[in-house]
């Protein structure tokens, strides 16, 4: 399955990238995509993720086709 | 209800009179509009700003902005909302958000403006990045939402 990845705000500039994709054959989370694409750096704590443009939980299983993002704490307003 | 995320700089107050002006599902009904502008300063953190670029997700911003005047529309006695949050490149004095609530009666049009603006700050995704005269940062706190923005 194929899976859309994007990042945003000082994630983007901390991983010098803003979108990645993901082809696997593995049950993932969110959370295992950030590890797989990202194993040499510890995601932040205050890390927030969303799923197909909605806000998720770390655990949600994915599947083909979504659009993980991955963004820091919103400072809008 | 109308939300839009625009690029431009925008005069808030006129925004808000030509709404009204050709809105036809409220004329004669409402009795109370409460307007909330957030602008930008020239100051934070104890240093002066010179700029702000403000990101968004698009699609998830527009979604997030929607569900939360809905939720207002439910939860209110309100007539109408007209929500403008700007994106890209800001200067100082220039208007960053607008919520304007209308609704018959001032209670329901301050509640719901007040849930909608600490609601947005707290959840919706936008992003700030400010440029200092010595280069630039993220603005890493946000305020906690509704209940705590009351106190």
């Amino acid at each position: 399955m194929l899976i859309n990845i994007r990042y945003f705000a000082s994630l983007k500039e901390v991983l010098a990238k803003s979108e990645d994709s993901l082809e696997t054959n593995k049950h993932l989370t969110a959370k295992d995509v950030w590890s797989e694409l990202n194993p040499n750096q510890i995601m932040p704590d205050n890390t927030l993720v969303a799923i197909n443009k909605t806000y998720a939980t770390w655990n949600e299983e994915l599947k083909s086709g979504d659009e993980v993002a991955f963004f820091p704490p919103v400072t809008g307003g | 209800m109308k939300i839009k995320i625009v690029e431009q700089s925008f005069m808030p107050l006129q925004e808000v009179d030509i709404y009204q002006q050709t809105a036809t599902t409220f004329a004669g009904k409402f009795g109370a509009t409460n307007i909330f502008i957030g602008t930008m300063r020239d100051f934070n953190d104890g240093n002066s700003v010179k700029g702000l670029t403000l990101e968004y997700y698009p699609g998830m911003t527009e979604n997030y902005l929607e569900k939360i005047a809905n939720t207002a529309m439910e939860q209110w006695k309100i007539l109408d909302i007209l929500l403008i949050h700007r994106v890209g490149k800001l200067s100082p004095n220039e208007a960053i958000v607008l919520i304007a609530v209308w609704a018959s009666h001032r209670g329901d049009a301050f509640d719901a403006c007040r849930y909608l603006m600490e609601d947005l700050k707290s959840k919706a995704p936008f992003w700030k990045k400010e440029q200092l005269a010595t280069g630039s940062r993220w603005v890493k706190t946000n305020t906690s939402g509704y209940e705590s923005g009351k106190k």
